[in-house]
């Protein structure tokens, strides 16, 4: 049964990948997939000429999934990615020096922490204004501090192994000890919670563009095109329903690969890596 | 679309001498420590300052909209524990049977669901195609008219039953149950997991072994040993939840029209309305700090080891 589910994941995961890649390819209607409105076949059934329907503006529904895929899985990678990349610095440099620098660093993300983890990216957004960037700048701001607390405990936990005292009494620098020593033990923990987080991070981007405060309209966005159906789909079911569900179908295939992978590396297991 | 604070509070004809009016009225034209200062003093007294775009003291308004949403929480919140409580137990009880599998699925696809999506979902089916339950609101609009709720809580379950009016309670429970069932899916994912591998981790435990050995009845040993000891962690899970449903309220309030925190703030932020953010921020924030402090609390309480 895991197995099963494990493969199923894996599956979605690659075919969206895919339909990211070769998405002009893929999509039997490029030009209505950006934007270019079709006001003579607004608002069809599933057909076989459209497999999804069509949208409010006659947009072919299925192009603008494919396309919209793209956006999708480059918020899923880039915050966790970036918020990975601030994040590991400040909790290892944290974690090693501890004393004055480490509650400094930590006061400030707690500030952070204190808040809701989607409330955070919804304040900075609607300050920052709406758009696609400034969408993933608010969630890499309020998602970095939980990477920071994870590599500050292994920083903390590695610090005092025999090895790192070793390198100390050899004199080797600090900064070298925390880069060839301490880093490296402290990028399982965070790949595992990156795995995990990606399908959340895409769902809190979804949320944003259906608030309005992500991507913008014409662009093909899975969770705009939730947004942009919000206001038919009682009589036109299709155009909400189709995007809605692959954003469920990706975020949960990301957190079963992320069950699997934190399973894996379970250290109840002893699974060492260096 | 002007983001003019004074501009956006005269409304829809601004003339020039009306805007500066407001500019005066909004202390816009004193520095920002100046403005910073009113806005720590409002705050002391408890004046959130007034919204630009109703006109409304903020504080009023974050108070009628606050037990709309507050409401619809806890019923999501209870919703999750009647259900996934039990489910994790008798997933880790019967482990890899197929009520064990089904549930796995069902709570990674609770955590994974965009709750907006969802809410649709329920209301296409329900509404649209089986009409047994209502779009959206709290009450129907003919039902307060005929049978209106005498508002004492806020909470208009409670109201409704005080009062004894038990036809607006059945609408009233009727309207909930969508948008409640739709914001419980994600805390009834992570309940669900949490419970079912602590209780994993705890069956496995010597003590329990000894207790079965004296032959203690199963069930007395399920739950009065097994579950006590593995309720913390969800008790845990229950707060840190608590956060993202107060978020995921926004949303769903929004699709199902619900007058509560969710939609205020919503139109807040797509009309600029500065004091208003700001109010509910702050109103989110104090409500996420307390409602985890109360969960470390009933954690304490639970768990004798813990100490406070």
């Amino acid at each position: 049964m895991k197995r099963r589910l494990s493969w199923f994941s894996v599956l979605v995961i690659f075919a969206v990948v895919i339909m990211a890649l070769l998405a002009p390819i893929i999509a039997p209607y490029p030009q209505q997939a950006l934007g270019e409105p079709n006001p003579a076949e607004r608002l069809q059934p599933p057909s076989w000429k459209h497999i999804m329907g069509t949208d409010h503006m006659g947009r072919d529904i299925f192009s603008r999934i494919i396309y919209g895929s793209r956006t999708s899985l480059i918020v899923g990678i880039s915050v966790t990615f970036l918020a990975a990349l601030i994040g590991l610095p400040v909790g290892i440099v944290a974690g090693y020096y501890g004393g004055f620098v480490d509650t400094i660093l930590m006061r400030v993300t707690d500030i952070f922490l204190a808040f809701p983890p989607l409330l955070l990216a919804l304040l900075i957004s609607s300050t920052m204004g709406k758009g696609f960037g400034n969408a993933i700048i608010a969630l890499v701001i309020s998602w970095w501090p939980w990477y920071a607390r994870l590599a500050r405990s292994q920083a903390v936990s590695t610090k005092n192994l025999a090895f790192v005292e070793a390198a100390r009494s050899s004199g080797v620098s600090n900064v070298m000890i925390m880069l060839r020593h301490i880093f490296p033990s402290s990028i399982p923990p965070v790949v595992v919670q990156g795995t995990m987080d990606m399908g959340t991070a895409i769902l809190e981007a979804a949320a944003l563009s259906f608030l309005g405060l992500g991507i913008q309209p014409p662009a093909p966005d899975w969770g705009l095109m939730v947004s942009e159906g919000k206001n038919y789909f009682l009589n036109y079911w299709w155009i909400p329903t189709f995007p809605g569900l692959f954003i469920f179908l990706l975020v949960m295939s990301f957190n079963l690969l992320g069950d699997l992978v934190r399973e894996s590396v379970d250290p109840r297991l002893r699974r060492r890596f260096f | 679309m002007p983001s003019d604070p004074a501009a956006l509070w005269v409304g829809p004809h601004p003339t020039h001498s009306s805007i500066e009016a407001a500019r005066e009225r909004l202390h816009l034209n004193e520095p920002l420590y100046t403005r910073f200062f009113y806005f720590v003093r409002d705050l002391a007294r408890g004046d959130l300052g007034v919204s630009i775009r109703t006109h409304n003291p903020v504080s009023e308004d974050i108070f009628k909209a606050f037990g709309a949403t507050f409401e619809l929480i806890v019923f999501a919140e209870i919703l999750a524990v009647i259900v996934g409580i039990p489910l994790g137990v008798y997933s880790a009880v019967k482990k890899d049977s197929f009520i064990d599998n089904a549930s796995r699925v069902l709570a990674v696809a609770g955590v994974s669901l965009p709750g907006f999506w969802m809410g649709m979902i329920l209301q296409l089916v329900f509404f649209r195609y089986l009409g047994l339950l209502p779009l959206s609101g709290r009450v129907d609009t003919l039902m307060s008219i005929t049978n209106p709720i005498a508002e004492k809580t806020g909470f208009y379950l409670i109201d409704t039953l005080i009062s004894g009016n038990f036809s607006a309670m059945w609408d009233v429970f009727k309207h909930m149950i969508l948008p409640g069932l739709t914001l419980a899916a994600y805390p009834i994912g992570l309940i669900t997991r949490q419970v079912r591998s602590m209780m994993i981790e705890v069956l496995n435990e010597n003590y329990i072994r000894t207790a079965s050995a004296y032959g203690i009845k199963k069930r007395k040993i399920y739950f009065g040993y097994a579950l006590k000891n593995s309720l913390a962690p969800a008790m845990v899970t229950l707060g840190l939840s608590f956060a993202y449903t107060l978020v995921g309220a926004f949303l769903i309030e929004l699709i199902f029209n619900w007058p509560g925190l969710g939609r205020y703030a919503a139109n807040s932020i797509l009309s600029m309305d500065y004091p208003a953010i700001v109010g509910v921020t702050l109103i989110v924030a104090v409500t996420y700090v307390v409602i985890n402090f109360i969960v470390d609390l009933i954690q304490a309480k639970i768990d004798p080891r813990i100490k406070l």
